[in-house]
C-alpha cells in the first residue's frame, strides 16, 4: 500500500461539489420554487394589509421588495447544509484533503444561483404589481442580484452555526437578520435613488464592496462554523 | 507574553489574581460614579437649548460606550479562547454577553426617555438609537446561540465565532445606519449631536464613562470568578477551597 | 516506515468529563485494530480524533512520525473514514455519489472504475437508481464501494457492518484482512465479532 501525497485537484473538487449541489437542487424543484412563491405571496400581502392605492405603494415599493426578497432568501438557508449533515456527507466534506472554505464557497454559489438570482429576476414583475416607478426596474434586479450574493454568504455562516441543532430555523433568522441590515440599506437605497433620479453609482459600489468583504471573510467563518457544528 | 498566556490557562491563577484586583475596581467605580453623578446632575450647567433634560447623557453615553466596548471585548475573549484554548477567556465571554445586552438596553431606554421632552415621543429612528437596537439583537443572538447547544464546549466555540463575525459587522452596520439616517431627513436633535460641549459639561461625562468601565471590569471579574467555581466544581483546588470555607 | 498512526498521552475532555485519559496507541501497517469498550466510553470520539475531525484533544498524534497538526492535508489524502451515517446522497445515483467522492480527492476517475467498484459490493444493475430508493443496507454498500474505488492506506471505520447482510459481512471482513495484508491499516469499531486473525489486534477503552 503506497502513501499518497495530497494530489491537489482543488478545481476538480470544487467543480464537482458545485455540480453535485446543482444536480441535487434541480431534482427537487420545489425547494427552488418555494422561495419564489413565498416572495410573491408576501408582496401580495402588503397591498391587502395596507392599501391598494398605487401612489402609496409606489412610495414604499423599493423597501417592500427588498425586505420580502431578503426574507425569501433567508427562508431557504436552513436547508443549505442540513441534508448533508443528516446523511453524513458533511463529515466527508470536512475530511476531504481540500480547503473546506473553497468547498463551502461552491455550495454557497449554488445557493445564490438558484435562490438569489431567480429572486432578482422575478422582482421586476412584482415591482409592476406595486406600481414601482419606471426607470428603477433594472436597478432593482441588479441591486438584488448583487445583494443576495452577500446575503447567501453571510447567511451561510448562520446556517453552518445552527446545522447541528434540531430546531435551528428560528435561531438562524435571529443570528443572521441583524447582519443583513447594511445590505438592505444600500440595496433598497439604490432603488430609491434610481426613482429619485439620483446617482446610483455609490450604492452599487458599496454593495459590491460588501460582496467583496463577504467573499473574502465568510468562507473562513463558514468553514470554522461547520467544524464546530459537526461535533455539536 | 508566553508566560502570561500560560498562566491564563489556569483558572486557579485567574481566581486568585482577580481576588486581589476586584476590590480596587469596585472602589474606583463607586468613587467615580458618585463624583460623576453629583457633578453631572447638580453642578454642570443646563444646556441652553434642552435645559435639564440633556443630563440624561451622563447615563446614556457611558452605557452606549460600554455596550460597544463589551461586544469588542467579548469577541477578543472569543478569539483568545479559539486560538489559545484558554478557558477563562470563554468564561469571561459567557458573563460579558448578558452584561453587554443589559448595557445596550440601558442605552436604549435612556435614549427613549430623553426622547419624550425632546422629540415628544418615546421612539425616533435616530441613527444612534437604531444602531443600539441592532446591537441588542446581536447580543441576543450570541446569548441564544450559546444556549442552544447541548455540549457547552460547542456552544462556546459557536458563540465565539458569532461574536467575531459580529464585531467585524458592527462598524459596517454603524456606518450604513448613519448613512441611511442622513439620507432620510434627520430630526433636528440627535442625542449626542451637539458640537463643542463646554468643559463643565464634558468633564463629569468623562468621569462617568470611566466609572462605568471600572464597574464593568469589577462586575466581570466577580461573575467570571463564580463561573470558574461553577465549571470547575469537580477540580481538586475548588473542593479544597470549599473545605477551607467550611 | 512501518508505523502508521501513533498517539501519545491522548486524552479527551468533553464538558468537564474525561472520556479517556493517557491513551497510548501505535497502529502499524498491516494491522486491523479494533477499538472496544462499553457504550459511552468514547469509541466514536476516539475515531473522530484519530481521523482528524476533532481537534479538541490533549496529547499528540503522529502520522508516520510527523505531528498530525502539521501534516493534516497529507494525512487526509491517505485516509478513508466511514462514519455512522453512510454519507450517501439520496437524491443522487450511486454512480454520482461515487463521482463526487472521487473528485473530492482531486481525481476525476471514470465510470468504468466506479461501475466495477459497485459490482464488487453487489450493486451492479443499481448504478443509475436514485440512492433514496435503495435499502439501508444497499446505501451502506454504496459507501463501502469507496474502499475499493479509492486507494487509501488508513481506513477508519465506525460500525461498518451496520445494516449489512450476512453475506456482505463476510465479504467486508475478508476485505479488511486483505487490506491489512497488502500493507494498509484498519481502525474499526464494531459490535460484530470479528474472526480471529493474525492481523487483528484489540484495544480496550474505558
Amino acid at each position: 500500500m503506497s502513501m499518497h501525497a495530497p494530489s491537489g485537484g482543488l478545481m476538480v473538487a470544487v467543480s464537482a461539489t458545485f455540480k453535485r449541489d446543482l444536480t441535487l437542487l434541480l431534482r427537487r424543484r420545489g425547494e427552488v420554487l418555494n422561495p419564489l412563491v413565498f416572495f410573491a405571496l408576501v408582496i401580495t400581502l402588503f397591498p391587502i394589509g395596507i392599501s391598494p392605492d398605487p401612489q402609496l405603494l409606489a412610495e414604499i415599493a423599493p423597501g417592500l421588495l427588498w425586505v420580502a426578497a431578503l426574507l425569501a432568501a433567508l427562508l431557504s438557508l436552513d436547508s443549505l447544509f442540513r441534508s448533508d449533515y443528516d446523511d453524513g456527507s458533511l463529515e466527508q466534506l470536512l475530511l476531504a484533503p481540500q480547503p473546506l472554505a473553497a468547498l463551502s464557497l461552491a455550495k454557497v454559489a449554488v445557493h445564490w444561483l438558484l435562490t438569489g438570482l431567480p429572486l432578482a429576476l422575478m422582482a421586476p414583475i412584482l415591482g409592476i404589481m406595486l406600481a414601482l416607478p419606471a426607470g428603477s426596474y433594472l436597478i432593482l434586479a441588479l441591486s438584488l442580484a448583487l445583494g443576495t450574493a452577500s446575503l447567501s454568504l453571510i447567511g451561510a455562516i448562520g446556517a453552518a452555526l445552527t446545522v447541528g441543532l434540531a430546531r435551528g430555523g428560528v435561531l438562524l433568522s435571529l443570528l443572521v437578520l441583524p447582519l443583513y441590515i447594511p445590505v438592505l440599506i444600500f440595496g433598497a437605497g439604490a432603488v430609491q435613488a434610481a426613482i429619485l433620479g439620483d446617482g446610483i453609482a455609490a450604492h452599487i459600489a458599496i454593495l459590491g464592496a460588501l460582496l467583496a468583504i463577504s467573499l473574502m471573510l465568510a468562507p473562513w467563518a463558514i468553514a470554522a462554523s461547520l467544524r464546530i457544528s459537526i461535533n455539536g | 507574553m508566553w508566560a502570561f498566556i500560560n498562566k491564563l490557562r489556569s483558572p486557579k491563577w485567574f481566581y486568585s489574581i482577580s481576588a486581589k484586583l476586584q476590590p480596587w475596581f469596585w472602589a474606583a467605580a463607586a468613587l467615580l460614579l458618585l463624583v460623576g453623578t453629583v457633578w453631572g446632575l447638580a453642578f454642570a450647567p443646563a444646556d441652553y437649548q434642552q435645559g435639564n433634560s440633556f443630563r440624561i447623557i451622563y447615563v446614556h453615553v457611558p452605557a452606549a460606550f460600554l455596550a460597544q466596548s463589551i461586544f469588542v471585548s467579548m469577541a477578543i475573549s472569543g478569539l483568545v479562547f479559539m486560538v489559545w484554548k484558554i478557558k477563562v477567556a470563554d468564561m469571561a465571554a459567557t458573563v460579558m454577553a448578558p452584561l453587554g445586552a443589559a448595557m445596550t438596553f440601558v442605552a436604549l431606554f435612556s435614549g427613549a426617555v430623553w426622547g419624550v421632552p425632546t422629540w415628544g415621543t418615546w421612539w425616533m429612528w435616530d441613527a444612534r438609537l437604531t444602531s443600539m437596537l441592532i446591537l441588542l439583537f446581536l447580543y441576543l443572538g450570541v446569548i441564544a446561540l450559546r444556549g442552544a447547544f447541548n455540549s457547552r464546549d460547542s456552544g462556546s466555540r459557536a458563540a465565539s465565532v458569532l461574536a467575531m463575525v459580529g464585531v467585524i459587522n458592527i462598524p459596517i452596520i454603524k456606518y450604513s445606519v448613519d448613512w441611511w439616517y442622513t439620507l432620510h431627513q434627520p430630526a433636528s436633535f440627535t442625542i449626542t449631536g451637539r458640537s463643542a460641549m463646554p468643559m463643565e459639561m464634558w468633564a463629569p461625562l468623562l468621569i462617568m464613562v470611566l466609572g462605568f468601565y471600572c464597574f464593568f471590569i469589577a462586575l466581570t471579574l466577580m461573575r467570571t470568578r463564580s463561573e470558574i467555581l461553577r465549571r470547575e466544581t469537580n477540580k481538586r483546588w475548588v473542593q479544597e477551597l470549599v473545605e477551607e470555607v467550611r | 516506515m512501518s508505523l502508521c498512526l501513533q498517539a501519545r498521552q491522548l486524552a479527551c475532555e468533553r464538558d468537564d468529563r474525561w472520556l479517556f485519559e493517557g491513551l497510548d496507541l501505535d497502529i502499524h501497517r498491516g494491522e486491523i485494530v479494533r477499538i472496544e469498550g462499553p457504550n459511552g466510553s468514547g469509541k466514536t470520539t476516539l475515531l473522530k480524533i484519530l481521523s482528524g475531525q476533532l481537534s479538541d484533544y490533549h496529547g499528540d498524534i503522529y502520522w508516520n512520525g510527523d505531528s498530525m497538526r502539521e501534516v493534516r492535508e497529507h494525512f487526509l489524502a491517505n485516509l478513508l473514514y466511514l462514519g455512522h451515517a453512510p454519507g450517501v446522497k439520496a437524491g443522487l445515483t450511486p454512480l454520482e455519489n461515487l463521482t463526487w467522492y472521487q473528485a473530492l480527492s482531486g481525481d476525476q476517475g471514470n465510470d468504468c472504475q466506479r461501475e466495477e467498484a459497485l459490482a464488487q459490493v453487489g450493486l451492479s444493475g443499481f448504478e443509475d437508481v436514485p440512492a433514496g430508493q435503495l435499502s439501508a443496507g444497499q446505501q451502506r454498500r454504496v459507501a463501502l464501494a469507496r474502499l475499493t474505488l479509492t486507494q487509501r492506506a488508513l481506513w477508519v471505520l465506525d460500525e461498518p457492518f451496520t445494516a449489512i447482510d450476512r453475506h456482505g459481512v463476510a465479504a467486508l471482513e475478508a476485505q479488511l484482512v486483505a487490506h491489512a495484508n497488502a500493507g494498509g491499516c484498519v481502525l474499526v469499531t464494531t459490535h460484530h465479532e470479528l474472526a480471529e486473525s493474525p492481523v487483528l489486534r484489540r484495544v480496550q477503552l474505558g
